[in-house]
């Protein structure tokens, strides 16, 4: 026990407003489900923000390097002597900083939904499900070993899927609540197996000792091999692919788009915020395994970051569903975030893209949870998710406007906003590392403010629409969240990251490189230019460049076929020539064992039935040609 | 040929004679009458076999009591004139022929065996010893199946009472749906 | 008395005395004939009982207290018999064994 120990409550103060509220569900009237579950938040926060405070600034003497602390402990699950599965909680900077934006935007989207979701049925049923995610993602950020954030991870998979499937009523919202929950944990899989390889090869599913650079896990690196890399490598590749399924990264990335089914606070909550950058959060937890035991392991990510980034951003381009434009920029971000953590170093400057990858966390939880609030407002005024039935809202909607004019600022890489500052450490930390991947993420700057801004325009400007009454501002509870929140956009970049948040705990300095900066901001404004042009006043220009483009705007549209090549492999070639055999094997083989023992009992039983008659003088006939038949035998026969 | 012979032959005729009669006789009411001649028949070999008092007790429980029990529940449960269904008569072959294996079995077997009577004096079954040996309890004294048999009376008396008297919900509910027979098969 | 007469013929009676009353319990559908069986079944144990004291062991009185024990349990057995049968009479408005199947259930 320590002076963190209250820590504790972080999590545990959602998880009993999780059980009071789910279970008095029908009790609570009115908004008082939601009124437990914000002031429930808002106390979490609170701590949240007051470990944040003394971790940063009262307890860390200047000029030493931040270590971990582990505020509390149980042994949970005792396997053998060395290997336990412990629960406790562990305080170091990333997940001080993952406290802050989890706490913040759970708060906010709380807030929110109390305007948001007001007269839905089932209020207390949503904010319950709220406080069950946020406990487990708080659990998930304070885990102190593998193995408890494997739970945490599951336990937010399972609230992911109840909130997508929040309106359970729509087909479409259920299905995409499967296909959520099955995608990840078909990658959750990997994850598994990659704990129990690393375990096996390390002996511990301590992350202080994982990330030990002296500690088993780094020098098992040069151990047995397995098709050209270590096992070690292996172990991290599989992990990997764990966290790509929650954060969403090509090719598992078909469940987000239709995630947006959910209720749009969930969507800024969950599917923008919080959980799927829990798969950047995981690599940046065992970064320096990563940086020093597997490097290969780091390119992989890099380029699925990469990859993703600009496959996303391509397709977010000819998207007409307001939300699912916000859900591949998110993807587009997330590839941001992962490529930046794998061109990254281990250790002071070298550790530039680590410490960017958390900064660009960061600000990225402000600006799109700001993103998906302002569209929730904009969904809540009109009454609809796509934008040909939007314009001209900004006379409607002030509030909105102006907030969601910042975002899609901060989104865009325009300074002075906190996503200028992110963007550019990013770019920074892969220009000097690898040039085509700078490439890549130079370009894709350039489609996000296209995009963004084709967004904006579509449904702020352009001429009104007819929509079934006129759109009004949302109400207050509402529009603070929005206002906070783009205060945390404009502000967030001006925290000093590369003190706080590093990859070995040493504080450098950093400045703003112009020469690579001074482009980055140009990109951003010709993409915004080129929106401007194409989408500020409605004209032929957008459909004649697609109708010169006609192949890849098809392509893009239909977000490159993936979900078709997904129901192909599984539907024509798993379902048919494994699934069906084996259920026939199941059905005829298993099964028809069974039933033949079965049928034989019931034959067997039906045939001898009649000899259970209940008839008193059956028996007793029975009986009496028994006992002659028996006197018979024993007196006469032997 | 004895008069004792005739006596017994005549005995012997009417009780194998009104047993058939008691078990075949398709009126209830007359079965029972042909069951009291059987029993009186049987009281009339007590005698021969000079057990009067076991004659008189036979007279009187048997004839005198169980008959008229008997007789009662009949005229309560069964008009006078309604004569009795007849079993099939496939169940009523099979049984005869079980019967009857079963009596030829047993006559055989003890015809194969030899008795041999006792030449010893005999004890007279008169009142005077009868009484005795129901109180002692020594050897040859039957104190405790007499108190036994007089509990095993009045528990039977009360369970009679109980059982026949009528409940309330059962006096209403006269019509008790039967469970259908066909939900065996099913289950 | 009976110095003539062998104990054979007794058993003899009592043996068909006891498989006719076999062979009306088996036959017949009334209860009441069931129980009137029954009692014939009783009465030629209780002959078997007398006539083997009388020939075998004329000093002594077992068989026939015996005797007089079972007369008195046909007694007791007739009162509760009846009193059930009266019972299922008022429930099923019938006594015929036939309908008395349920036990199997």
């Amino acid at each position: 026990m320590n002076s963190y120990a209250y820590t504790l409550l972080i999590p545990l103060i959602p998880f009993f407003v999780f059980l009071f509220v789910g279970m008095a569900e029908d009790k609570l009237k009115g908004k008082l489900g939601g009124l437990i579950g914000t002031v429930g938040l808002g106390i979490a926060t609170f701590l949240s923000y007051y470990t944040a405070f003394k971790y940063f600034i009262t307890d860390h003497v200047h000029g030493t390097a931040y270590t971990s602390v582990k505020a509390f402990e149980i042994t949970w699950l005792h396997l053998t002597e060395k290997l336990t599965i412990n629960l406790g909680i562990l305080i170091d900077p990333i997940s001080v900083m993952m406290l802050i934006v989890v706490s913040t935007v759970s708060f906010m989207v709380h807030i929110y939904s109390l305007g948001y979701m007001e007269g839905e049925r089932g209020f207390a049923r949503f904010y319950s499900f709220l406080s069950l995610f946020s406990f487990s993602m708080l659990g998930l950020v304070l885990a102190t070993n593998l193995f408890q954030m494997y739970i945490f991870w599951e336990l937010v998979g399972v609230s992911s899927f109840l909130l997508i499937g929040y309106y359970y009523e729509k087909p479409s919202a259920f299905s995409a609540a499967k296909k959520a929950f099955i995608v990840t944990r078909f990658a959750d899989l990997g994850f598994l197996i990659g704990i129990l390889i690393l375990s096996f090869t390390t002996g511990t599913f301590d992350f202080q000792t994982l990330v030990d650079p002296n500690g088993p896990a780094i020098s098992s690196a040069g151990g047995a091999a397995f098709m050209g890399l270590s096992l070690l490598t292996w172990a991290l590749i599989l992990i990997f692919v764990g966290g790509a399924g929650k954060s969403a990264m090509f090719p598992l990335h078909i469940w987000l788009p239709d995630a947006m089914e959910g209720p749009t606070p969930v969507s800024a909550l969950i599917h923008a915020a919080t959980m799927v950058v829990a798969g950047v959060y995981l690599v940046a937890r065992l970064f320096p395994v990563y940086a020093l035991g597997g490097p290969v392991a780091l390119e992989v990510v890099a380029w699925v970051g990469a990859f993703t980034s600009l496959f996303a951003a391509v397709i977010a381009l000819t998207q007409t569903d307001i939300k699912r434009v916000l859900a591949f920029s998110t993807m587009s971000q997330i590839g941001y975030m992962m490529l930046s953590l794998g061109v990254s170093g281990y250790g002071g400057e070298e550790g530039l893209g680590f410490m960017a990858s958390n900064f660009h966390l960061f600000t990225h939880a402000m600006f799109k949870a700001l993103l998906f609030l302002g569209a929730g407002a904009v969904i809540h005024a009109v009454h609809s998710n796509d934008m040909s039935e939007m314009g001209g809202l900004r006379k409607y909607l002030p509030i909105t406007h102006m907030t969601f004019l910042i975002a899609c600022l901060t989104i865009a890489g325009i300074p002075p906003f906190s996503g200028f500052f992110s963007k550019d450490e990013i770019l920074v930390a892969a220009f000097h590392s690898n040039k085509i991947l700078f490439g890549i993420e130079y370009l894709v700057a350039g489609l996000t403010a296209f995009y963004m801004f084709r967004l904006y325009y579509s449904i702020f400007w352009g001429h009104d629409r007819h929509y079934h009454h006129t759109p009004h501002e949302a109400p207050l509870v509402m529009t603070i969240p929005l206002m906070i929140l783009a205060f945390g956009s404009i502000f967030s970049g001006l925290l000093p990251f590369h003190h706080l948040v590093t990859s070995d705990g040493l504080g450098f300095d950093s400045h703003i490189d112009w020469m690579i900066a001074a482009p980055s901001i140009l990109i951003g404004v010709v993409g915004i230019a080129v929106a401007t042009l194409m989408y500020k006043t409605e004209n032929s220009r957008p459909a004649a460049v697609a109708k010169t483009f006609s192949h890849l705007y098809r392509w893009s549209y239909r977000k490159f076929y993936i979900d078709e090549v997904y129901l192909f492999v599984t539907k024509k070639i798993i379902f048919n020539y494994i699934s069906r055999p084996v259920a026939w094997f199941d059905r005829h083989i298993v099964d028809g064992t069974m039933n033949g023992i079965a049928n034989l009992v019931v034959f067997c039983s039906f045939n001898i039935k009649g000899l259970q008659s209940g008839r008193v003088q059956q028996y007793g006939f029975v009986f009496v040609s028994g006992v002659v038949a028996l006197v018979l035998i024993f007196v006469y026969l032997l | 040929m004895t008069l004792n012979d005739i006596m017994f032959y005549l005995f012997a005729g009417s009780i194998l004679t009104f047993s058939v009669l008691t078990v075949t006789s398709r009126r209830i009411l007359r079965s029972a009458v042909y069951l009291l001649f059987v029993l009186v028949s049987t009281a009339g070999i007590y005698f021969m076999l000079n057990y009067n008092f076991l004659a008189a007790v036979q007279l009187t429980v048997y004839a005198g009591g169980i008959i008229v029990l008997i007789i009662f529940s009949i005229l309560l449960t069964s008009h006078v004139s309604e004569k009795a269904v007849v079993a099939p008569v496939r169940q009523q072959i099979f049984s005869a022929l079980a019967t009857a294996a079963g009596a030829a079995l047993t006559i055989l077997t003890f015809l194969q065996y030899a008795f041999t009577p006792s030449a010893s004096p005999a004890v007279e079954a008169n009142v005077h010893n009868v009484g005795l040996a129901l109180v002692s309890y020594g050897r040859d004294g039957f104190a405790l199946p007499f108190e036994v048999i007089s509990i095993l009376l009045l528990a039977a008396m009360v369970g009679a009472i109980v059982l026949a008297k009528k409940e309330k919900h059962l006096a209403t509910a006269g019509n008790q749906p039967k469970i259908n027979p066909d939900n065996s098969s099913k289950s | 008395m009976i110095d003539n007469i062998p104990l054979n013929s007794f058993l003899v009676i009592s043996t068909l005395m006891f498989f006719i009353g076999i062979y009306g319990f088996l036959t017949r559908r009334n209860l009441i004939t069931m129980l009137m069986s029954i009692e014939l079944i009783l009465n030629s144990v209780n002959i078997n009982f007398v006539v083997f004291n009388k020939f075998l062991y004329p000093n002594l009185l077992h068989g026939h207290f015996f005797s007089l024990i079972v007369i008195a349990v046909a007694a007791s057995e007739a009162a509760v018999a009846i009193a059930i049968i009266i019972n299922i009479y008022r429930n099923f408005k019938s006594i015929d064994v036939e309908n008395l199947d349920q036990m199997k259930l």
